[in-house]
């Protein structure tokens, strides 16, 4: 592969996240590169999806660091997250079902609008000409992802497949330099998850993008994965490249359980 | 074969090149081509694609393009690559488009059999399907991209993007800037223009190969019947490798200089239809079909007044609205019903359609029902057919403004004799008739006879007024048992009109009655089904429910109903039908890919079935292998139910 993995600018230290009494997370600490896709796995109820939030800044973990480019990260939110150009997706789709898909991804340029409120509203000075330069933007994503014949559709009218590409379609928009993915290919069939799966690779390539991803289906992980980590009951119990981690006595026993 | 071209009424304009150079000329700021990108349409104008033609021409010398020498062309329609076609002829180059969507193994016969050394395809897909032949084909040199997407890690030395090749041709012109003009003015209207391969329903496919003053007869023709200008707009989005495309938005385009304006993409027609609203349009009767289920879709989930008030003036203009498009007489009272419908229902209906600056729209390829094709009339729409094949320029016979018979294809176009041969067989002639098969003298004595007669291989006759009225193709028609004429196409057609069913295939030479096989339309059997509360998984189950057999039925028997009144075709009423658990599909080799029965195939892959329809059995278990897009194999299986129909009772008229 020609893309070169740049240094770690993601790293999370011992973090442990509880709610209440229960343990989310349990004292992980791993690492994300530039431009490399890291895989996050396990089986159901071990955190997946709360490392996402953590790394998105929804959830404030009670212990640990996070460093972002080599700076400790503080209490953060995810307004700041995105400031700080990082986008996700969700795993049950979160977009506005009765706009069309280009209203959906142009609201994934939100943060890169300068124009104020009264500006929008009336449609005159900065908002006109950005609209215009953020409008480009929007048909560079329909374009790479292929949905031009929707366009206009509004997206409540669409098969979930279609729906999961529009979702992110709207993280894309925001050029992201970190891309946050829950569960992209759930609930879909053999061919969508294959267009998925070029999609992936394809923003990783072109864009330079990197890739934060939970996924269930293993086969999928092991394809497009610079890394993976593995959780299980909120804690750590394997790192490293798809090929060490297929192999992990751990990861086999979580995964097939203690009987094999 | 000599040609018989008139080329001194050709103004010295008797190949494309010349004839884009005059457009360049006299046109230079008129648009030529359109495309939407980036969600916006752009513009090219004569002298742009007269700008790009010099260098890619240019480019393609610079990399060793010689007089002769065959380009292959694989992709959807883009400026690009229609300009590359006259940037072949350019220098006296043979353009050979190739249908895109065919896998690389189907690709591997043409480009080995035209000796194919360049490439010039639209995208990574198409690259790869190069790649993939490459090996089998050694002749190919170069490989010519148009959209670089996804090609960042291609290094191939032979892979070329298109605009590298138009800088390198525009240094090439500047050091040799007479170059050019020299090999333009070496063309000759004799030359081949292009060779399109026929689509092969019978053996392996042919090449076709056509000169500039053949195509520019048949283009001229049309323009004259048509009075067409340079003040149009065409949809291009029918496959470049069929010939009809090739005459409407190349060979037409060229000569009347309207601008041609390609889709976004496969799945974006429809849009890009209603945003452009071409003043020429041509598509296939199953598209015509399609459009019109969806608005009868739509119409049925409408509210009661609009429904009401579709059907009403929908018997409007069924009644009168036919003879207003052609000028007959009609009553004041239905006049001004048809102006009120026009206002509230045809008008709207046309802008849905996208078809509101139609002035011409044809269609060809397969029969049009009469109900369709009455239907669009009615509405306004300047529906026509023609009739042609690949030799002839799809260029025969052209229904002329004013003289529509729904049953025919119309008198023969300018230019073109027609003669009707002892066995039934339509004989043409005329300058658009092919200069050759390449390669294959064999075929070509055999396709024309030695008065240069052109034989059609269809089945038909000649009106009293001159219209040509096509049965069936001529090896198709057959004789039942009882001696009776059975002609599988004309029953088919007419079941096919109805909206449920997409696909028949009948049986009935050498048998004592007809069979047939059905395919549903998933689109309005499943709304019909949603309607009833009947639920469904998808084709092979809808195609099993008793209610959706039931409704087939009552289609077959209404049909046989019409059958017994000809005299004809009486003997070939429908007997036992069963419905295929899988939709025919050109990825198993079932259809062409211009979505024709392969006749032969399907009798043979489907035996057991046709065994158990003429064998008396009330069902039929079936496994099926099918293709997959990306080419993975599965298998389908079903339990078949055989359906027996009603059939009527043949009234001898007394002699």
């Amino acid at each position: 592969m020609s893309k070169k993995i740049g240094d770690v600018i993601l790293d999370l230290q011992n973090i442990s996240l509880r709610f209440g009494g229960v343990k989310a997370l349990t004292d992980i600490s791993f690492n994300v590169r530039e431009h490399e896709i890291r895989a996050i796995i396990g089986p159901n109820g071990a955190g997946k999806s709360s490392m996402l939030n953590v790394i998105n800044g929804v959830y404030h973990p009670q212990e640990g660091k996070i460093f972002w480019h080599g700076n400790e990260r503080k209490k953060m939110e995810p307004h700041m997250a995105a400031q700080q150009n990082i986008a996700r997706t969700f795993q049950n789709i979160a977009l506005f079902k009765g706009m069309s898909v280009l209203d959906n991804i142009m609201t994934g340029r939100i943060t890169k609008m300068k124009a104020n409120f009264i500006e929008h509203a009336l449609w005159f000075g900065r908002a006109k000409k950005e609209e215009l330069e953020h409008r480009k933007k929007v048909e560079e994503v329909i374009d790479f992802l292929e949905i031009q014949h929707i366009r206009k559709t509004p997206v409540g009218r669409l098969p979930y497949g279609l729906q999961k590409r529009v979702e992110l379609g709207r993280a894309l928009a925001a050029e992201p330099s970190m891309l946050l993915l829950d569960e992209p290919m759930a609930g879909m069939n053999v061919e969508e998850k294959q267009d998925m799966c070029r999609f992936i690779l394809d923003v990783n390539d072109q864009f330079g993008t990197t890739i934060v991803l939970i996924e269930h289906d293993m086969g999928v992980v092991m394809d497009i994965s610079d890394r993976v980590v593995v959780l299980d009951y909120g804690k750590k119990i394997g790192d490293g490249v798809p090929d060490e981690v297929k192999n992990n006595e751990d990861v086999i026993k979580a995964y097939l359980g203690a009987g094999h | 074969m000599p040609t018989q071209a008139n080329y001194a009424a050709l103004d010295g304009l008797h190949t494309f090149p010349r004839l884009l150079l005059h457009h360049a000329h006299v046109r230079p700021n008129a648009p030529a081509m359109r495309e939407k990108y980036l969600g916006i349409w752009q513009t090219w104008t004569w002298s742009d694609v007269a700008e790009r033609v010099r260098a890619l021409a240019c480019g393609l010398a610079e990399l060793g393009f010689k007089r002769g020498d065959n380009l292959a062309i694989v992709g959807d329609n883009r400026p690009h690559l229609y300009m590359m076609m006259a940037a072949a002829q350019c220098l006296g180059g043979v353009p050979v488009p190739l249908y895109q969507d065919a896998v690389a193994a189907e690709m591997l016969f043409v480009l080995q059999d035209a000796g194919i050394r360049f490439v010039v395809v639209e995208d990574q897909e198409q690259v790869d399907k190069m790649l993939e032949v490459r090996e089998q084909v050694p002749s190919i040199e170069h490989v010519i991209y148009d959209d670089p997407r996804g090609m960042r890690h291609y290094n191939q030395p032979f892979l070329h993007d298109i605009h590298e090749l138009m800088e390198m041709g525009r240094i090439h012109d500047r050091n040799h800037p007479s170059f050019l003009n020299a090999e333009i003015e070496a063309g000759h209207f004799d030359d081949i223009s292009v060779m399109l391969y026929t689509s092969g329903t019978t053996g392996k496919p042919k090449g076709v190969c056509q000169t500039h003053a053949a195509f520019i007869a048949a283009a001229r023709g049309g323009i004259e019947v048509d009075r067409m200008d340079a003040d149009g707009d065409i949809l291009s989005y029918l496959p470049m490798a069929w010939v009809g495309d090739h005459l409407f938005s190349f060979a037409q385009a060229m000569v009347a200089g309207f601008t041609i304006n390609c889709p976004e993409s496969g799945d974006t027609v429809m849009t890009d239809l209603r945003e452009i609203g071409p003043t020429y349009y041509f598509a296939p009767p199953r598209v015509f079909e399609s459009l019109l289920t969806s608005v009868m879709i739509r119409m049925e989930d409408a509210g009661k007044l609009k429904q009401k008030m579709f059907h009403h003036f929908m018997a409007v203009a069924n009644r009168c609205g036919a003879d207003i498009l052609d000028g007959k007489p009609v009553s004041t009272a239905d006049r001004l019903q048809y102006a009120l419908g026009n206002l509230l229902v045809y008008g709207p209906l046309r802008n849905v359609l996208g078809l509101s600056r139609v002035r011409v729209a044809y269609t060809a390829g397969a029969a049009i029902g009469p109900e369709l094709f009455k239907f669009y009339r009615s509405i306004g729409i300047n529906l026509k057919q023609f009739y042609g094949q690949t030799e002839t320029c799809a260029y025969v016979c052209l229904q002329p403004d004013g003289a529509i018979k729904f049953d025919s294809v119309g008198q023969p176009a300018p230019g073109v004799e027609i003669k009707i041969a002892d066995n039934g067989e339509v004989l043409v002639k005329g300058p658009m008739l092919l200069k050759e098969y390449y390669k294959r003298p064999d075929a070509t004595a055999e396709a024309c006879n030695a008065d240069g007669w052109f034989l059609t291989g269809d089945a038909g006759f000649l009106d009293a007024e001159g219209h040509l009225k096509i049965i069936d193709r001529a090896k198709d028609v057959g004789k039942l048992v009882n001696g009776a004429m059975f002609a599988p196409n004309y029953i088919e057609n007419k079941l096919k009109f109805f909206q449920y069913i997409k696909e028949v295939v009948c049986f009935g030479h050498d048998r004592e009655m007809v069979c047939a096989f059905v395919n549903i339309d998933v689109g309005a059997v499943g709304n019909w089904a949603e309607r009833r509360g009947i639920a469904y998984s998808g084709y092979a189950d809808l195609a099993g429910k008793p209610d959706v057999l039931q409704l087939i039925r009552e289609c077959v028997e209404q049909i046989n109903g019409t059958l017994v009144n000809d005299s004809m075709v009486a003997d070939s009423q429908i007997h036992r039908f069963l419905v295929l658990h899988k939709e025919l599909d050109p990825d198993d080799d079932e259809l062409t890919r211009t979505r024709k029965v392969r006749r032969n195939f399907v009798s043979e892959k489907y035996k057991v079935l046709i065994d158990a329809l003429y064998g008396g059995k009330a069902s039929q278990f079936i496994e099926t292998e099918v293709k997959f897009e990306d080419g993975r194999r599965g298998k389908v299986s079903a339990d078949l139910k055989i359906i027996d129909c009603k059939t009527f009772p043949i009234v001898k008229k007394a002699a």
